[in-house]
């Protein structure tokens, strides 16, 4: 042991080797969580803006000023950009994922913690580049999230056209560049660096979640990278792979011959993926919160890792049904459809397991575990849409409607948010040592619970009533008149929902200083990440290498002392 | 709940891959177990798995455009003198020769970065042999193959940019029709791969070796770089053939 406690030492001391170019992984989760954070509050005020203009098309507002059209769809750009990016890709599985992977599965360290901190400060330049294109002339690019071409490959398409949509792509390519780097360093991880006993079946579902996810983004990330270099090349230097011969305001431009369906097949090979490497974690964690609150084994836990396999696996082959209006061949939008719909299947195994779990249970009902249930609640409300849009005849007139954009959100949006607001609750007592105030958790889970569902749910209604996405005035069409009082409800729920999140920030700081001491284990949990001090030390285990003795959900086990057994506790054994 | 039990089971006896070494703390980046003897073996397997990991998301990369490249020239465009779809896709007049002999210049690198890792590998094998005191083992041979696939892979890449004058020459630019774009394109991508490989090799080759590291520790610069370069090489037949045989 004295050479292991050698090894104990404590990290850098300096400020900059400590908490800027870090290499601990505790401190590069909290990193990208603090910049996902930054992100999450610029996307909100994006959307803010765009639903007052909704209502209030005239008015004046500040910093901004009038909106006009083309400010509404940069608006919308860069929300959509920003979210999905630097808030759902960077948080639950770079944040959290960075924070407790290593600790859960008994490793020091990430397996290439150089590579760490660069993907860390890789994503931050993104960031930075993707900010950046607000100020270029022009402004910020109006091609929305997706970029599609030929308005994104040509730089007089629009205003923000010019240098705002360079500094949008350049910024996905740093972005792709950076996530490749973190998804080698998680497998690489998960592979290598298990402590003894702990078997890939041994594994948390957290753990199995961020696998995969790292896994999706290994292969879809390098797929977006090769588009955006397309789409650099066809503004910049006068390739045609994605412009046909087009006509811009009278003037001839000069490209001809390229498919804007090329750039469509190559985002959404990526893009699918992207959606379940946003909601893979948030399943991770609230298969982990369920447990662990609901004091049962997870119901299935083979099911459930079999199951994220198969939504990895179907992502892959699915990426068509965001095109059924590009005049694919109906063939073609079949094969894509039934591929679709056949994810409810591992889907359903999930949820149903989930309630299996929650199912006769004595439910310990603190703020992380509403987070969970909350997260299961959207999952399905947003997931039951699904089926509905992936069958051609039912997309094309819903294509394009608010119906989406209700869809998505909720799915992968908010479901995908509760699923880190669940996991800020829960792990917060283990990164910072103290606990999160419970009351004020509790009236923000309530509020952003029944703000969110006020949102979004009503989108759907005026989808189907045919309020098109995209438009930024409805006042001045006369068949949509009669859904002014629900756009106007929809924005005051924002209102609420957006001034609850400060509940949450000031939560999160005040208890970062001030709040109760917490305990090594204060929910009772089994999984490794409890069984070291709090916070953990620079090394995770103080100099010793947990040894694992059990499955990570030995909750109730009869016979047992206590009504939850650690996975590094040999004395279970006994209790057999 | 009477289920519950039944996983429950005591420590495992056949581990699983995560268990099949002892759980040494080489990780970290900070330096090993802590008795100042990094565990070399774990380290080099470490970084071969992630050279895996990594090449499969640079093989995605080159297989978007490929695919790319193969849908683009199927596709039909609208020709408006004949007011009917034909094929816009000119073949590109590629230099045979030259990219003949680029592609014999780097299968002689992967050769050379082949003898170079095996005759590191030997060096760091016999390493503490050759430090017990007395010991000799007579003179090994220091042929300096790395350095010499430093040499072949510039040269390479000075044939590829010889290849694209020639292309030029012939009236194919980049922007000129979809076919040279791709040409160019998947060419300079391949390169800049090729140019990260150099600059690794070239790492290897001086700055660990004056600043005397641990000769286990330039085993696994020059085993991982190696390894990039015959997938670089591999990944070039593959372009090549692409280029020719689907033209």
């Amino acid at each position: 042991m004295v050479a292991q406690d050698a090894h104990a030492h404590a990290g850098p001391q300096g400020f900059i080797r400590k908490y800027v170019f870090s290499l601990d992984h505790k401190v590069i989760g909290i990193q990208y969580y603090f910049l996902a954070l930054v992100a999450v509050f610029v996307g909100m005020a994006l959307s803010l803006l765009m639903r007052i203009h909704m209502i209030w098309p005239t008015a004046i507002l500040p910093i901004v000023g009038e909106i006009k059209p083309e400010t509404y769809l940069q608006l919308l750009t860069m929300h959509g950009t920003i979210m999905v990016f630097f808030v759902l890709t960077t948080a639950p599985q770079s944040g959290f994922g960075n924070y407790f992977l290593p600790i859960q599965i008994g490793a020091p360290d990430m397996a290439f913690p150089v590579l760490n901190m660069l993907s860390f400060w890789t994503t931050f330049v993104a960031f930075v580049v993707m900010l950046a294109a607000f100020f270029a002339v022009g402004g910020a690019p109006l091609h929305g999230w997706t970029g599609y071409a030929p308005l994104s490959a040509l730089t007089n398409s629009g205003p923000g056209e010019q240098l705002g949509a360079d500094l949008w792509i350049t910024s996905i390519a740093i972005f792709c560049i950076a996530s490749l780097m973190g998804a080698l360093n998680f497998i690489t991880t998960i592979l290598d660096l298990r402590a003894k006993g702990m078997t890939m079946m041994r594994m948390p579902l957290t753990c199995w979640a961020w696998f995969i996810t790292a896994i999706l983004g290994l292969l879809a990330f390098g797929v977006l990278l090769s588009a955006g270099i397309l789409l650099l090349l066809d503004r910049n230097l006068g390739t045609s792979f994605y412009v046909p011969l087009v006509v811009v305001n009278g003037q001839v431009m000069g490209h001809k011959g390229g498919s804007p369906l090329l750039w469509q097949h190559l985002f959404w090979f990526f893009g699918h993926p992207e959606v379940y490497i946003a909601i893979l974690p948030g399943m991770g964690v609230a298969s982990q919160l369920l447990s662990t609150f609901a004091r049962k084994p997870i119901f299935g836990y083979k099911a459930m890792v079999y199951a994220l396999m198969a939504i990895g696996i179907l992502g892959f082959v699915v990426w068509g049904h965001h095109m059924f209006m590009s005049g694919m061949s109906p063939y073609s939008a079949f094969a894509f459809s039934i591929m679709t719909m056949a994810i409810g299947v591992p889907s359903a195994i999930k949820t149903f397991n989930w309630l299996g779990t929650l199912y006769k249970a004595k439910i310990r009902f603190q703020t992380p575990m509403l987070y969970a249930i909350g997260f299961v609640s959207l999952f399905v409300s947003g997931g039951l849409s699904g089926p509905f849009l992936a069958q051609p005849v039912l997309d094309i007139p819903l294509h394009d409607t608010a119906f989406v954009v209700g869809h998505f959100h909720l799915i992968m949006g908010v479901a995908a948010i509760f699923g880190m607001f669940a996991g800020t609750y829960y792990w917060f007592p283990k990164m910072f040592g103290r606990m999160m105030n419970e009351s004020w958790g509790r009236i923000h889970f309530v509020i952003t619970l029944v703000g969110t569902y006020c949102i979004f749910m009503p989108m759907h209604y005026l989808g189907m009533a045919g309020q098109p996405r995209r438009y930024s005035q409805f006042t001045e069409l006369a068949y949509l008149q009669h859904l002014m009082p629900l756009n106007r409800f929809i924005t005051y729920a924002a209102i609420v929902t957006i001034a609850a999140q400060f509940i949450f920030v000031i939560n999160l700081f005040w208890s970062m200083f001030k709040g109760p001491k917490a305990s090594d284990n204060p929910w009772e949990a089994t999984t490794l990440e409890w069984t070291t001090a709090t916070p953990p030390p620079h090394d995770n285990f103080g100099g010793h290498t947990p040894v694992v003795y059990h499955g990570p959900y030995e909750y109730s086990v009869p016979g047992a002392a206590k009504d939850y057994v650690m996975q590094t506790d040999p004395a279970g054994v006994a209790a057999h | 709940m009477a289920t519950f039990s039944s996983t429950i089971r005591g420590p495992q006896t056949e581990q699983g891959e995560g268990g099949v070494h002892p759980p040494v703390r080489g990780g970290g980046g900070d330096g090993g177990r802590g008795d100042g003897y990094p565990d070399y073996g774990q380290r080099l397997r470490r970084v071969r798995v992630g050279l895996a990991i990594g090449l499969t998301s640079v093989t995605m990369i080159f297989v978007a455009l490929t695919s790319a490249y193969i849908v683009r020239r199927g596709l039909p465009t609208y020709d408006d003198h004949t007011r009917t779809y034909i094929s816009d896709w000119i073949p590109v007049e590629l230099p045979l020769a030259l990219l003949l002999i680029n592609t014999a210049l780097l299968a002689a690198s992967s050769l050379t970065a082949e003898l170079a890792r095996r005759q590191i590998t030997r060096q760091a094998a016999l390493a503490p042999v050759r430090s017990i005191p007395g010991v000799s083992l007579g003179r090994e041979s220091g042929f300096p193959w790395l350095g010499l696939t430093v040499v072949l892979g510039l040269g390479f890449l000075t044939g590829q940019w010889l290849a694209w004058r020639e292309l030029a020459d012939r009236g194919f630019y980049l922007a000129t029709s979809a076919s040279s774009s791709f040409v160019y394109l998947l060419t300079a991508a391949h390169g800049v791969h090729l140019l990260g490989g150099i600059l690794v090799l070239l790492y290897a080759a001086t700055v660990s070796f004056l600043l005397h590291r641990p000769i286990e520790g330039r085993r696994i610069v020059v085993d991982v770089a190696a390894w990039y370069w015959h997938f670089m090489f591999v990944l070039w037949l593959g372009i090549f053939a692409l280029l020719w045989f689907v033209r």
